[in-house]
């Protein structure tokens, strides 16, 4: 069904590999097996090479996102303003470490080298959301409300289900 | 040839212009370590084992990576090169399993050898190293990427030269590893378990699944009849591992050194290989006659046959049906065999001595097999073998000679040259021109398809007809004749493929740092087993005639269908 992304390069020609991973990432908020097996026989380049190219560039990611992307900026300000103690936090609030997703796909927790907000350091973003001079202990609270909205969503789908 | 005038270690010399400063120094018997440096192969630098000073050079230069120019002077033995290299070796040591000890790769390891040589003998660095898990999914190989110094040769032998790309790098700075795709096991990658890349391999990273506790215990047992039949390129290499002449037969010393052991009956592949040509050779006439698939591919590999299951199913019909020579030779021992002595097969145990690591995993295929018993019980590489004469005591170079046991142990020059790349085709060619037109070939060596070129051509005519075949060097060229076959536009009729570079000869399971001038020198002496047989063509075999007559009745018959003939299935790696 998603033919089309890998019919827009040139078969056999290797050197697309990495348009093409960004693409099928574009689509899927990461790259699944299945999409990359399809690439594997577009371009004839053996799977185990491009499993190399996708762990070793940062921007390419094998498992899916979860609904809410929480980015921690790790720069030079928010370091000094702590953020270290607040990655730590999101970590133990949601029992995972950086780079993953929570079971129920909800959270995935991402480092970023600088948001470009410096002045209200340190700082998360949560989708579009931006949460400065945050301290520890507000972490819990943020966590809760984004759970909250999530449940409230889907008591609405599912009351558009049953009407 | 363009010389350019050079200076290393105050030696002057005229080198040829555009080799590495390592190929220069080589030349005026300069030895520069490297443990990355694969030859015939482009570069890669990744090691840095070989760094010299080049004077006027602000760093240190990789000689494998650099050309040779007028002028240049080279130090490779300068105190500050030695140092770098001291401190390359360390760093890799530190991140490196200390178990030499119990290591499969001891006095064999290029690592070791590089700590001996630069005297290293305490550890300074101390760090986090790696760790990984061993990968023993496959039934032939076992990866073990905690003992991987990340240089690169297995990738690029599996990427570069067979073209499989089953293994590539993965993760980057402290994580990288050699891994497959999504690090899964290699029994469920595109692996056709050649074992090229231990051939490669500076550590053991890389090594064979050992059947040696199988073999001993059936040894051990009083109640298993043990058989063991030895492939042809196996008498050709074995003899290095004990410093003989490389290229020595020493198939007298061999059969000798298998009873010595333990095995009550040898018998030698050969004889499977003999009668793999008279059903190979019938089979061929047959589809040549009824207008079958052509062209047809032989099945004596079973890298290759991994490989067309795997990647191209919907040609599998081109393939012959026959087993290969050894899972042949173990048929007919358990069933031939066991019937004419009386002996049950279920108290037989059959060890295949093979210079391959696919054989492995083929020996446990559920379709080869008698009544449930696999055909052959255990396979031996030829560098396991070793193992196992040396724990005995077998000093091999002061044996006797001794002959095969009989009846399956008769072989002709045509079984012998199976060996080597392009010899099942001159075999079969040579039965098949006789059944054909009732003659002898007028020159029984077909030159042709002798050598290491990636695919050999010959045509020969019978009765008239020209038939034109092909012989595959290495599972790397067969791609584009598969190609061609799709598009119909190959006028071949047969075709031999073999999956390692220059045949079973230089086969994953034969001893180890093998180079191009070593294989050839076991060629020849292939060659020369053929020359000075008595018979060289397999339908001359005495012992096959025989078992055709007792038991078999003729090539291809319902019997000799049933026994060894096999089917193969669609594999598909990608679905």
């Amino acid at each position: 069904m998603d033919k089309s992304i890998v019919n827009n390069y040139t078969a056999n020609d290797r050197s697309s590999i990495i348009p093409l991973l960004q693409d099928i990432q574009d689509k899927f908020g990461y790259l699944p097996e299945q999409e990359l097996q399809e690439a594997s026989i577009h371009l004839g380049m053996p799977l185990s090479s491009i499993y190399g190219i996708a762990t070793f560039y940062n921007q390419f990611r094998l498992t899916p996102l979860g609904k809410y992307v929480i980015r921690v900026c790790r720069g030079t300000a928010c370091h000094v303003k702590g953020s270290a103690g607040i990655l730590q936090a999101l970590e133990t609030e949601l029992g995972i470490k950086a780079g993953c997703t929570t079971r129920d796909k909800l959270f995935t927790i991402e480092t970023v080298a600088c948001i470009g907000a410096c002045s209200i350091a340190p700082v998360i973003s949560v989708n579009d959301e931006y949460f400065g001079r945050l301290t520890v202990k507000e972490i819990p609270k943020i966590i809760k409300n984004f759970r909250n909205k999530s449940v409230k969503e889907n008591i609405e789908i599912m009351e558009t289900i049953g009407e | 040839m363009k010389t350019v005038d050079i200076t290393i270690n105050n030696i002057h010399l005229k080198a040829e212009e555009g080799l590495t400063i390592l190929e220069a120094a080589k030349t005026i018997g300069i030895k520069i370590p490297t443990l990355c440096h694969m030859k015939d192969l482009f570069p890669s630098g990744a090691c840095r084992i070989c760094v010299v000073e080049v004077e006027g050079m602000k760093g240190l230069i990789p000689s494998c990576a650099y050309p040779v120019s007028n002028g240049m002077n080279v130090q490779t033995n300068s105190p500050r090169v030695r140092r770098a290299r001291k401190t390359i070796v360390e760093l890799l040591i530190e991140n490196h399993p200390q178990d030499c000890l119990i290591c499969v790769r001891n006095k064999n390891c290029e690592l070791q050898d590089l700590s001996e040589i630069y005297g290293i003998r305490e550890h300074r660095y101390s760090g986090e190293s790696k760790s990984h898990a061993v990968d023993i999914s496959s039934s032939s190989l076992e990866r073990d990427p905690a003992k991987c110094i990340l240089c690169g040769r297995c990738v690029r032998v599996c990427n570069e030269i067979q073209k499989i790309g089953a293994i590539d790098f993965t993760n980057r700075g402290f994580n990288s590893s050699v891994g497959t795709f999504y690090n899964k096991g290699l029994n469920v990658s595109n692996c056709i378990l050649c074992g090229q890349c231990i051939l490669v391999c500076p550590t053991a990273a890389l090594r064979e699944k050992s059947h040696l506790k199988e073999v001993t215990n059936a040894l051990n047992n009083s109640k298993k009849l043990c058989i063991v039949q030895v492939a042809p390129a196996v008498r050709a290499s074995i003899g290095e591992e004990f410093n003989m002449p490389i290229g020595l037969n020493v198939t007298g010393k061999l059969v000798t050194a298998l009873r010595r052991l333990g095995f009550h009956k040898v018998f030698d592949t050969n004889f499977g290989a003999d009668l793999t040509i008279m059903e190979e050779g019938s089979e061929l006439i047959d589809r040549l006659s009824n207008n079958g698939v052509l062209p047809m591919f032989t099945s004596c590999c079973p890298g290759w046959i991994k490989y067309i299951e795997q990647n191209r199913p919907n040609l599998l019909n081109h393939v012959s049906s026959c087993k290969s020579p050894h899972e042949m030779e173990g048929a007919l021992l358990k069933t031939y065999y066991a019937e004419k002595t009386g002996i049950n097969s279920e108290d037989m145990f059959v060890v295949s001595i093979m210079p391959c690591t696919v054989k492995k995993y083929e020996s446990t295929r559920p379709e080869l097999t008698e009544e449930k018993l696999p055909d052959v019980d255990a396979v031996l590489t030829v560098r396991e073998l070793v193992r196992l004469f040396k724990m005995a005591g077998i000093d091999f170079n002061d044996l006797p000679d001794d002959n095969f046991d009989n009846p399956l142990g008769e072989s002709t020059g045509a079984a012998v040259i199976f060996g080597t790349t392009g010899g099942v085709m001159e075999a079969a060619l040579r039965t098949a021109y006789f059944k054909i037109t009732g003659k002898y070939m007028q020159d029984l060596e077909l030159h042709d398809l002798r050598g290491m070129g990636g695919i050999k051509e010959a045509s020969v005519i019978m009765n008239g007809k020209e038939i034109k075949v092909a012989v595959v060097n290495g599972i790397g060229n067969v791609g584009e004749i598969l190609d061609r076959i799709e598009k119909g536009e190959c006028d071949y009729k047969f075709i031999e493929v073999m999956a390692c570079p220059g045949g079973c000869i230089n086969g994953g399971g034969q001893p180890l740092h093998q180079q191009k001038d070593k294989i050839l020198k076991r060629v020849q002496a292939l060659y020369e087993i053929d020359t000075k047989s008595k018979h060289r063509m397999s339908h001359e075999n005495e012992s096959v005639i025989k078992i055709y007559e007792d038991y078999l009745e003729y090539p291809n018959s319902h019997r000799a269908h049933d026994i060894l003939h096999t089917h193969y299935y669609n594999r598909q790696f990608i679905k």
